[in-house]
């Protein structure tokens, strides 16, 4: 397939692999922290792990928006569905995360609750205008990259004056959750989790553009190499990462300079900054509230905006005791560290978020990866990882468990 | 039409709809029976119009295997789900070695639905049945109420003889044994992906419904020693070689880089956020044989117009865990695990 089979060439994937054992100092670790979920997911299914020398470990970050929204404001969707009696328009992705006593979407849908699947917004504003009579709500979730379209909806809406539309919004902000992670104390204080450099997402930043990391490399001498989603792509970051480190630098460096600039998408980021404003503070499922973390209507289009207009009430929600989802999301845990992880969390049932998207770490690494010993940061010792290649005593380890 | 005259006006194959009557085993049922159903299917055990078919069979391990259908939409591009009602019971048969003979079909039809396509139908299914060498000797017509069917639902249940000497089955898989599929992958449910509501895009992809029974006497003419054949339908590839894994208790490791998919096929998994390899097939399949034979029973299929495409795509290994890997084709490794639930598409 053209424009795709070229970042995936195993040919060149050997020869980047083999650059960064060389250059890779062995008398040290790298703890490179691949910031969204769509990285942790090529990561696994291109099994670049095995690609990688011991000493260079992945940190899975909290980038996946189905992972990171709370179970409160899940529950405050399903009621929509099932109280208000909406049309719910939801992503895919969505549909069986669990909410509170363990129900979702989809099994709303199954007791009787009008959820539909959407492959895009506007794919909901269509069934606004096809349903005249029923109010339909988009449940809007996702980073930067979602954003504006979800705006271009709202102000389509009201250019129709359609008045049975509204977006539940609960659209998030990148560099404030990478700030959150800098500024925890197992970053800061602790040293539990050692945070060498950050792989960010390239898609965000065709809409933000590199500028927004500036903070990061300057502020907390972190090195961010921006990079897309095709596993040639991620190597190559991973090989950036690494060069910076060994030259001591810590700059915003774009790999993905195939479509992303400094400043980003104008245009997209007025739409947005027009549609949209901060919220003082946001809940996220394992950063817990994080200030200035978030996106709401603005005032102007509150008749769009479903918390507005049906009142949504939030009630706090408790995660499952054992579940690691929320260390897992600040990278401190690995999945494997957890006790429900393969037992009883499986993408069959899962319990927590991460074992609902594909994107998750949890649902990666049981789909992809658990026939591997621990390729992960904390699946180890921190800082005393030697060998982490699966080789045979390793394999036979794990097996036993 | 053995009853022709009986009726005051014939069936309105046009215009006309199913209505609850059709189903009620009055006049009106046994008018669809003789204008359509016997018109269609026509042979000696149906034309005898008893509520049971009566048949011998050749000497031999007899297989019997049923499947319901309930596809949407019920037209798609390269079949309907009258012909695939076919040909899923006559693969089901089929992967056992077995050469198909006899079909029951049993169709739940809603009112309201039009006369002209389950025409169009039941004309699909009798040319695949002739295709496939299988004769629909019995069958069963329900209706039910406008809104508590989906058009037409289609449930066929077919027996078909083992030639001797061959067992063919998921327990006789074999540790180094070789993995083959008969051609590519995810073709069916790429095009009915392509027709569903709010995703309809444009594509060339058909379905790649086809009845495999010649393709499999080909095969175990020449390679009476496979171990085990399996159509990977719902659930794609993965599902398939998990559920061997399991029932032989082997691990299995297959190449990426050797599994044939289609550029358009692997185009629309990419930006519907799927993979392929979990993707259903509705005629294709994939045969387990020893190493020593492999080879020459690649020749076979790829001989066979309907196994063109076929490939060797991994071994069968020792593994207590019953692991499916793969190695990717950018050379690291990856465990190819069941489908959950439904393949939901990715956000971003």
């Amino acid at each position: 397939m053209k424009y795709v089979d070229e970042y995936r060439d195993g040919q060149l994937a050997r020869e980047i692999a083999g650059r960064i054992r060389n250059e890779a100092d062995p008398e040290r670790n790298y703890h490179l922290m691949e910031f969204c979920g769509g990285h942790t997911h090529a990561i696994f299914r291109y099994g670049i792990p095995d690609l990688l020398p011991g000493n260079v470990k992945m940190i899975h970050g909290p980038g996946c928006p189905v992972c990171v929204l709370p179970i409160s404001r899940l529950d405050a969707a399903i009621e929509l569905a099932v109280t208000h009696k909406v049309i719910l328009c939801s992503y895919g992705d969505m549909m069986r995360v669990p909410g509170s006593r363990k129900r979702s979407l989809l099994k709303a849908r199954a007791e009787g609750a009008d959820v539909r699947m959407v492959y895009s917004c506007t794919d909901a504003l269509k069934i606004a205008r096809d349903n005249p009579d029923r109010e339909v709500v988009f449940f809007a979730i996702g980073f930067e990259t979602t954003t504006p379209p979800t705006a271009l909806v709202i102000r389509q809406a009201r250019k129709l004056g359609l008045t049975n539309f509204s977006v539940f919004c609960n659209h998030v902000l990148t560099p404030a959750a990478i700030s959150n992670i800098l500024e925890s104390p197992e970053v800061r204080e602790l040293g539990v989790l050692p945070l060498d450099g950050f792989i960010g997402p390239a898609h965000v930043s065709t809409v933000i553009g590199s500028q927004p990391y500036e903070y990061f490399a300057e502020e907390y001498q972190k090195p961010v190499v921006i990079a897309g989603f095709e596993p040639l792509d991620v190597l190559q970051a991973i090989l950036m990462l690494i060069r910076q480190l060994n030259e001591g630098r810590a700059e915003v460096e774009n790999e993905f300079s195939r479509a992303v600039t400094e400043v980003g998408n104008e245009q997209a980021k007025q739409i947005v900054a027009d549609t949209f404003e901060l919220r003082r503070s946001f809940e996220w499922r394992g950063l817990g509230t994080v200030p200035y973390s978030a996106l709401r209507i603005k005032a102007e289009y509150a008749g769009f905006d479903a918390e507005k207009r049906f009142a949504v009430k939030y009630k706090s929600a408790g995660e499952n005791k054992a579940c690691e989802c929320g260390a897992i999301l600040r990278g401190v845990k690995s999945p494997r560290d957890c006790s429900l992880f393969g037992g009883p969390c499986t993408p069959e049932n899962p319990l927590g978020s991460c074992m609902v998207s594909s994107e998750g770490a949890c649902a990666a690494y049981y789909s992809y990866g658990r026939h591997q010993e621990s390729v992960f940061a904390s699946d180890a010792e921190n800082g005393a990882v030697t060998d982490v290649v699966p080789d045979a005593t390793n394999i036979a380890k794990e097996r036993s468990l | 039409m053995t009853k022709g005259s009986q009726y005051s006006h014939r069936l309105d194959l046009e215009n006309g709809r199913v209505e609850m009557a059709h189903g009620s085993g009055g006049k009106a049922m046994a008018q669809l029976i003789d204008e359509l159903f016997l018109q269609a299917f026509s042979n000696p055990w149906l034309d005898k119009m008893n509520d049971q078919a009566c048949f011998s069979l050749p000497a031999g391990r007899v297989v019997m295997a049923t499947d319901s259908h309930v596809i949407s939409p019920l037209f798609f591009p390269g079949g309907d789900i009258g012909s695939l009602s076919v040909h899923g019971t006559v693969n089901d048969v089929a992967m056992s070695g077995a050469v198909p003979k006899y079909l029951s079909a049993g169709f739940i039809l809603e009112e309201g639905f039009a006369l002209s396509s389950l025409k169009q139908l039941v004309e699909s299914m009798a040319h695949a049945a002739e295709a496939a060498g299988v004769a629909i000797v019995t069958g069963d017509t329900k209706v039910v109420e406008r809104g508590k069917g989906d058009g037409c639902f289609i449930t066929t249940t077919g027996v078909g003889v083992v030639p001797e000497g061959l067992n063919i089955s998921g327990d006789q898989v074999a540790v180094g044994d070789k993995i083959l599929v008969s051609g590519t992958l995810g073709d069916h449910g790429v095009a009915i992906m392509s027709l569903r509501e709010g995703l309809s895009f444009e594509t060339t992809i058909e379905s790649d419904s086809q009845s495999l029974q010649d393709l499999v006497a080909a095969m175990v003419e020449v390679v009476p020693d496979i171990s085990c054949m399996r159509d990977p339908t719902r659930g794609g590839l993965a599902a398939t070689l998990n559920e061997i894994a399991q029932s032989a208790g082997v691990g299995m490791q297959i190449y990426e880089a050797q599994i044939p998919v289609k550029p358009q096929v692997s185009a629309a998994c990419e930006f519907l956020g799927l993979d392929p390899l979990y993707v259903a097939n509705e005629g294709k399949l994939i045969a387990f044989c020893p190493a020593d034979q492999a080879e020459q029973l690649l020749a076979v299929m790829r001989e066979h117009p309907k196994g063109r495409d076929a490939a060797i795509i991994g071994d069968v290994t020792e593994d207590s865990l019953k692991f499916v890997q793969m190695e990717t084709t950018f050379g690291g490794k990856r465990m190819v695990d069941w489908i959950n639930g439904e393949q939901l598409p990715r956000i971003c």
